[in-house]
């Protein structure tokens, strides 16, 4: 099955060495961008080449890799995502969060608590939390490097002045172990509280920008709020459609052109274990 | 309150050739307090610039100025700045202030930077400008549109806001009507009766023989080159 | 002397009337063989205005950023307070300008967020020292917006939207918030109508008065510096050439240069 044509997961070993050095600095210094020399990958920046990089900087061939986008495993990103790798590490994968060794994820964590050993390698399309506010990357660095941090509260500031709460919903920023801001990369921050005290090693890949950071197991992640404004990891007021669950993240799906919509876990692997255990929502049928 | 000694001044032009011009020496003078002293000799003698010495403006090139306990000559200036504050006032013959600021605040000014509250500053304004015949329409306007009368007048109440312990007017009763013109003599008796040491420069005799307890001809402090020049 | 707090809180330090706040020696700047500033040395008290006045290339922007630490000067001393300002670590330099200093631009987008709105604007000094309350941050930024005659139902509007002299004010209002006691301004009233001007002088005056602020105040415009500045410090080619009280440097110059600088005006 593997295309010998190139080595085991597409890169050669002195590029996964040079990234496994970046990863490593990542993990050692909490929530720092750790510049590293991005290649070119056989697919368009935006497409998750820094995630892909560091996966495969991390893949072992016993590994069992897991590809999500949006939560789902069916989607076209995660489908190629999946195929370049069975094709270039001849791995196997699995859709089961339990199961996998490494996850690579755009947008989403999934709702399985994970465990230690496993490996949570996420797409990160703008590295930089301050870049809206502040634009130039050596004023950033700077503030980084001395921990002026004000610029973040203005962003949130900016988001109640205009809607009267935190507005913010997705790539919501926190602070790592009490030192560095971070962007959780486009996550719902309803994912926002399992950052924290996650017993698996999260990576964050930016292929464009070229920079991963990380955080290493059971890191304390606060995510960024007001004292009259508390943090809240929201997520649509409903059940699961089909699974009937509580309190997973939902997309919102319509249905005809009668305004019928529904809502369905985004993370289908969570969502189609919960029915293959009997649980049935409003419009699911057992199974 | 005042006490000047063996005053000296002299201009260096330094554009017109470098030429230092002495234009006093020797001046002496001392006020006591609820005193008054006019300024007296020819226009040129050198009243303004002995008054502008006492104040500041003007370097001394040699004596002393002593202003209560402050030597103007040789002061910082942060301590003149105090003295400006707290000690000395002057009313000059020009009204130099920020434009666009309503003249009530104007007069007030001197009263806020002691720390007086603004309430009591304006009232304390008012009451002047009232006095001085300052139409209650034009206090919330800048005195800059004033006619030269006007803005006499509101230099007038601006230097006599705080009761400071020495005082320097240059012309006070100039271009004003007789009426507005007693209001300023009645405020400089009355200064001199809560016992401030004034110098003044008045060009209006009755003024001068009605508030001056003593006359200086300041003609006597000339250098004698200068005399000898300004006679031939 | 202890060192400067890593806590949020504004400094108190020893600066007394009589002790200088600001105490600067031997100032020296060069760009290769040029002269930026040349053996600048000056006190600074509390409450006090200083004006910094002369031409084009005079220096005295460069004797300003020096001042500010925006530039690093090649000699001399800068004491704040007592402390070594150039011997700070720049994460202490930078602290200090953003609670016990401040500095007012020339161009007000040079000091303003133009896509934040004049609110978080005021606030972000508050947050950057610290401050995480959403309501009592709104609350005094509507204070100081008030301050300096912006309406408050402008709070929400970005400065792009503002005149000219409304973005001036609201340059100072964003550096006033957190009481800073020293405030570098460059040309504050340069770029302005002249009857904003007027507006914006008396509002700093009273800003001076009412908050005992001390001033570094650079600006080649004599009238300014005449209404706002207790002293005045002339420099040509990068030297001082004369310093003291403003009606005096102004009124009888001594230096030959400022002689001429004076005669140069055009009276109104």
């Amino acid at each position: 099955m593997t295309d010998q044509a190139y080595n085991f997961a597409y890169l050669d070993e002195q590029t996964k060495r040079m990234i496994r050095r970046a990863i490593l600095k990542g993990i050692a210094v909490p929530g720092y961008q750790v510049p590293f020399a991005s290649r070119e990958m056989p697919m368009p920046y935006g497409w998750g080449t820094g995630g892909v990089q560091v996966t495969a900087a991390c893949l072992v061939p016993e590994d069992l890799l897991k590809v999500i986008d949006q939560g789902a495993d069916d989607t076209t990103n995660a489908v190629s995502i999946r195929k370049f790798f069975q094709r270039t590490a001849g791995v196997a994968t699995t859709e089961a969060t339990a199961e996998a060794t490494v996850i690579q994820t755009r947008h989403r964590i999934p709702e399985v608590p994970l465990t230690e050993g496993q490996i949570l390698v996420y797409q990160v399309p703008i590295p930089e939390p301050l870049r809206f506010l502040e634009p130039r990357e050596t004023e950033t660095r700077k503030m980084h490097e001395l921990e002026e941090y004000g610029l973040m509260h203005v962003k949130l500031y900016e988001d109640i002045a205009r809607h009267g709460e935190i507005a913010t919903s997705y790539a919501y920023p926190v602070k790592v172990e009490g030192r560095y801001v971070m962007d959780p990369s486009p996550i719902p921050k309803f994912d926002n509280p399992k950052l924290g005290q996650s017993p698996a090693i999260q990576l964050f890949g930016a292929g464009r920008e070229q920079r991963i950071y990380a955080l290493p197991p059971y890191s304390d992640v606060v995510s960024l709020d007001f004292d009259d404004h508390p943090f809240q990891a929201s997520k649509a007021p409903h059940d699961c459609d089909l699974c009937g669950a509580k309190d997973s993240y939902l997309d919102e799906v319509i249905t005809d052109d009668a305004g019928g919509r529904m809502f369905v876990c985004s993370d289908t692997d969570f969502c189609a274990g919960r029915r293959a255990e009997g649980h049935v929502g409003r419009l699911g049928e057992p199974v | 309150m005042i006490r000047i000694e063996n005053l000296s001044k002299s201009f260096t032009m330094h554009n017109q050739g470098s030429a230092t011009i002495p234009v006093m020496v020797g001046a002496r003078l001392t006020i006591a307090p609820g005193e008054c002293v006019g300024l007296t000799g020819q226009s040129g003698a050198g009243k303004s610039t002995l008054m502008r010495m006492v104040w500041g403006n003007y370097l001394a090139a040699g004596g002393s100025i002593m202003v209560g306990e402050t030597d103007v000559a040789t002061a910082q200036p942060r301590q003149i700045i105090a003295l400006r504050r707290e000690t000395l006032g002057y009313v000059s013959q020009f009204l130099r202030v920020v434009p666009r600021v309503p003249t009530l605040d104007v007069v007030a000014e001197p009263l806020l930077a002691l720390g007086t509250p603004l309430t009591e500053a304006r009232d304390r304004a008012a009451t002047l400008l009232a006095r001085l015949n300052i139409p209650e329409r034009l206090w919330s306007l800048s005195p800059t549109t004033f006619s030269g009368g006007e803005q006499q007048r509101v230099n007038i109440a601006r230097g006599f806001a705080h009761a400071y312990p020495a005082l320097l007017l240059d012309e006070p009763t100039a271009s004003l009507d007789a009426a507005n013109r007693e209001v300023v003599l009645s405020l400089i008796d009355e200064a001199k009766a809560r016992g401030a040491a004034i110098l003044g420069i008045f060009h209006d005799e009755g003024a001068r023989s009605r508030v001056c307890d003593r006359l200086v001809d300041v003609t006597g402090f000339t250098p004698p080159n200068i005399k000898a020049g300004a006679a031939a | 002397m202890t060192l400067h707090p890593r806590n949020p809180e504004i400094s108190h330090g020893t600066a007394t009337p009589d002790q200088p706040l600001l105490k600067v020696e031997g100032l020296t700047k060069r760009y290769g063989p040029r002269i930026g500033c040349l053996d600048v040395s000056f006190d600074l008290y509390p409450g006090e205005v200083l004006g910094i006045v002369g031409e084009s290339g005079s220096g005295k922007s460069t004797l300003l950023s020096c001042l500010a630490g925006h530039q690093r000067a090649d000699l001399g001393r800068i004491a704040y307070d007592g402390r070594d300002v150039l011997a700070m670590s720049e994460t202490e330099r930078r602290r200090l300008g953003r609670t016990d200093w401040a500095y007012v631009h020339q161009n007000p987008r040079d000091g303003l967020r133009m896509g934040v709105s004049a609110g978080g604007n005021v606030g972000e000094r508050l947050m950057a020292v610290g401050a995480r309350h959403y309501g009592d941050i709104r609350g005094k930024a509507a204070d100081w917006l008030g301050r300096v005659e912006i309406a408050g139902d402008r709070i929400d509007d970005r400065p792009s939207a503002f005149s000219g002299g409304m973005q001036q004010r609201l340059q100072i209002a964003r550096n006033l918030v957190t009481s800073p006691r020293l405030v570098f301004m460059d040309e504050p009233t340069g770029g302005l109508d002249v009857s904003v001007q007027a507006r914006l002088l008396d509002l700093l005056r009273g800003l001076v008065r009412d908050l005992g602020l001390s001033v570094i105040i650079v600006t080649h415009d004599l009238a300014v510096v005449r209404l706002l500045a207790h002293r005045l410090m002339v420099m040509k080619s990068g030297r001082v050439v004369e310093q003291g009280l403003t009606d005096q440097v102004l009124d009888d110059p001594q230096h030959a240069y400022t002689q001429l600088l004076v005669s140069s005006v055009l009276q109104v």
